[in-house]
C-alpha cells in the first residue's frame, strides 16, 4: 500500500494531569473509511481537534503525505486539504445555504485585496459551492437561510461546507448525531460515495452504521487505542468486547 | 438579497447634500458639516462593529490622531498641501491602529473592549499631559490646507463652501469604499468571521490578518474624519481622543443600526441632532443645562423601543433568521 495520506504518530495531548489522547497511532488512506469509536470522554473529539489543528500536540507527530505538519495552524492545514465537520452544528445561520458553502470554498481563492470584485460573482468558489451542495442534496434549498433548515439538513450542510473547501482528508465528528433513519441512510450513502476519492475518518456513536460502512475501526478507551483493524476483527476482539461492547461480565 | 437598486437612496442623499448649501443658513450648514464628519467616523466604526463583529471602545484615538497630525504637520508656516497632509493624517492613524490592532486582536469580547479603551486612553494622556499638542488646551490650526497644482489653487478648505463639498465628497468616498468592501470577498470573509470565526478557521482562513486589516482600514478612515474635524473647527484638543468620544460614536452605530452602512449615517444624524436638541435652551429651557441626562434617557428609550436601530424601522420584510443574526 502507498504512503498514508494522513498519519498520526504517537500523538499525545495532556490537559494538566489528564491525558486526553495517549500515544495514538493512526493511518488514514485514500479510498478508506476509518471509524474511531469509544465511550464518551475516550478522546475521540480531542483527536479530531488535534488532527485538524484546533488543538496542539503535547507529544508525537502528524504527517500529511510524509510532511510533518504538527506545527501548522488550522487554516494552513485546511488549505493543504484537511477538512473537518463539527459534532455540534457550526454553520453561519444568518447566511444562505449557498453562501455558507461558497464562503468555505472562498478559502481556496481568498484574494482579499481584490475589493472591486464582488464575492457573489466569484466563479471558482461559486462552482465549488454548487458541487458541494449537489453532492449533499441541498441544491433545492440553496437560497434559504441556513438557520431555518431542519436539523438533518444542517448536518448535511456541515458536510457540504467541509467538501466545498476541496479537502483530501475528511474528519467527520459524529455526522449522524440526531438524524432520523432516512437521513442516516442518505448520509451513509454519501459517505460511501465520498470514500472513493477521499480519506475519511468518522467518529461515531451509531455502532450499526459504523460496522456497515467502515473499512477500518479503531477503538479508543481513556485516550489510548486498545484495538484497530477490520470490522470483523474488532467485533470479535476480546478486549473491545469487555471495554466497549459491554460483554464479558 | 441585494437588488440592483440599492444605490438609489445613497445617491439621492448625496445629490440632496450637494444642493443643500443653496438653502442653508450658516448655522445649519455648519451643523450638516458636523453631521457629515461624524457620519464618516461612524462608518469607519461600522466596519469593525457591524461588519467584523469587533466592538472597539477606543475608536476616538484614531480620530484624534488624524486631527492632531493635520494641525501639527501644518505648523505655522502657512497652509499645507492636502496632497501630503491627507496621506500623513491617514497614515498616522493607520499606524497607531496597526499597533493597537496587533496587540488587542489577540483578545476577544469584553477583553477586546477593555484593551482598545486602554490604548485610546494612553493616546489621550499623551496629548493631555505632554507639550506635544499644547496640553489640555489643545492647539489652533492657523492655516487650513489647500490643494494646489502647478501654482493654481484648486481647493481651498478655508472657504466654507469648498470645505462643505470636500466633506461631502469624503463621506461619499468612505461610503462607497465600505460598500465595495461589503460586497467583495474580503467583506464576505469579515462577515463570516463575525458570525462564526471558528468555522472560518476550519475552512482555511487565517482570521487574524483579516481582522487586523479591517482594524487598520477603520483606523485610517477615522483619521480622515479627524482631519476634516480639525479643519472644520480650526482647532484640536485632547477631548477628541477621550472615551466620551469613543462611546458617542459607538452609540451612533447602535442607534442607527449595527451592521448597516446606512445605519451608521442615520445614527450620526440622529445622535448629533438629539444632542443639539437636548442642549437647546430655546426648546428645553433650564433643562438644557442637564443635557447629558436628557440625551441619555432619550438614547435608552431609542434602544429599548428600536433594538435593531433606526434602520430597523424601514425593513419590515426580513426573514426571521436574518433578523436574529443580521
Amino acid at each position: 500500500m502507498a504512503e498514508p495520506l494522513l498519519r498520526a504518530l504517537s500523538l499525545t495531548r495532556r490537559f494538566g494531569g489528564l491525558t486526553a489522547v495517549d500515544g495514538v497511532w493512526l493511518d488514514l488512506n485514500r479510498g478508506e473509511l476509518h471509524a474511531v469509536i469509544g465511550t464518551n470522554g475516550a478522546g475521540k473529539s480531542t483527536l479530531v481537534n488535534m488532527l485538524s489543528g484546533e488543538l496542539g500536540a503535547s507529544a508525537g507527530r502528524i504527517e500529511l503525505e510524509g510532511t510533518d505538519i504538527t506545527s501548522w495552524s488550522q487554516p494552513r492545514r485546511s488549505r493543504a486539504g484537511i477538512g473537518r465537520s463539527y459534532q455540534r452544528t457550526t454553520i453561519f445561520p444568518s447566511l444562505s445555504v449557498f453562501e455558507n458553502a461558497r464562503l468555505c470554498a472562498q478559502a481556496r481563492t481568498q484574494r482579499p485585496w481584490a475589493l472591486w470584485q464582488a464575492a457573489g460573482a466569484c466563479a471558482t468558489s461559486g462552482a465549488a459551492a454548487g458541487q458541494a451542495l449537489a453532492a449533499t442534496g441541498l441544491q433545492d434549498v440553496a437560497q434559504q437561510a441556513a438557520g431555518l433548515l431542519s436539523h438533518g439538513q444542517q448536518r448535511q450542510l456541515e458536510i457540504a461546507m467541509c467538501l466545498a473547501t476541496g479537502p483530501r482528508v475528511l474528519l467527520l465528528d459524529e455526522p449522524l448525531a440526531g438524524m432520523g433513519a432516512e437521513e442516516t441512510e442518505r448520509m451513509l450513502a454519501l459517505l460511501t460515495e465520498l470514500k472513493r476519492d477521499h480519506a475519511l475518518m468518522l467518529v461515531e456513536h451509531d455502532m450499526d452504521a459504523v460496522f456497515r460502512v467502515a473499512d477500518v475501526i479503531t477503538v479508543m478507551v481513556d485516550g489510548a487505542v486498545i484495538a484497530s483493524g477490520a470490522p470483523d476483527v474488532i467485533r470479535n476482539h476480546p478486549e473491545v468486547r469487555v471495554a466497549y461492547l459491554g460483554e464479558g461480565h | 438579497m441585494a437588488t440592483d437598486r440599492t444605490w438609489i437612496v445613497p445617491v439621492a442623499v448625496l445629490l440632496a447634500l450637494a444642493a443643500l448649501p443653496a438653502v442653508l443658513t450658516p448655522y445649519s450648514q455648519d451643523l450638516v458639516l458636523k453631521i457629515a464628519v461624524y457620519a464618516i467616523f461612524a462608518l469607519s466604526l461600522q466596519l469593525l462593529v457591524g461588519m467584523t463583529g469587533l466592538v472597539s471602545l477606543g475608536h476616538a484615538a484614531f480620530l484624534g490622531i488624524g486631527a492632531y497630525v493635520a494641525v501639527l504637520a501644518t505648523g505655522d508656516g502657512g497652509p499645507a498641501s492636502l496632497l501630503w497632509l491627507l496621506p500623513a493624517a491617514l497614515a498616522a492613524a493607520a499606524t497607531y491602529a496597526l499597533f493597537v490592532g496587533v496587540l488587542s486582536l489577540r483578545t476577544r469580547g469584553v477583553y477586546f473592549i477593555m484593551v482598545t479603551l486602554a490604548f485610546a486612553q494612553m493616546a489621550y494622556f499623551v496629548f493631555h499631559d505632554t507639550k506635544v499638542g499644547g496640553g489640555s488646551d489643545g492647539i489652533f490650526l492657523y492655516a487650513k490646507p489647500v490643494l494646489a497644482l502647478a501654482g493654481t489653487t484648486l481647493v481651498d478648505l478655508d472657504d466654507k463652501r469648498q470645505l462643505y463639498y470636500a466633506v461631502v465628497a469624503a463621506l461619499a468616498s468612505t461610503y462607497a469604499l465600505l460598500a465595495l468592501i461589503g460586497r467583495s470577498r474580503f467583506g464576505h470573509a469579515l462577515a463570516g468571521i463575525r458570525i462564526n470565526e471558528q468555522r472560518m478557521r476550519a475552512a482555511g482562513f487565517a482570521t487574524y490578518p483579516y481582522k487586523l486589516a479591517a482594524f487598520v482600514i477603520a483606523g485610517a478612515l477615522a483619521g480622515l474624519a479627524g482631519l476634516l474635524l480639525a479643519v472644520k473647527d480650526g482647532a484640536v484638543n485632547p477631548e477628541l481622543l477621550s472615551w466620551h468620544e469613543s462611546g458617542a460614536v459607538l452609540l451612533m452605530v447602535i442607534l442607527g443600526g449595527i451592521g448597516s452602512l446606512r445605519g451608521a449615517v442615520i445614527g450620526a444624524v440622529a445622535f448629533t441632532l438629539l444632542k443639539e436638541l437636548c442642549q437647546s435652551e430655546a426648546l428645553l429651557g433650564p433643562l438644557a443645562g442637564h443635557w447629558q441626562l436628557t440625551l441619555g434617557l432619550a438614547i435608552i428609550a431609542f434602544v429599548a423601543w428600536l433594538p435593531k436601530g433606526l434602520i430597523g424601522l424601514g425593513a419590515p420584510g426580513k426573514t426571521r433568521a436574518a433578523q436574529r443574526d443580521g
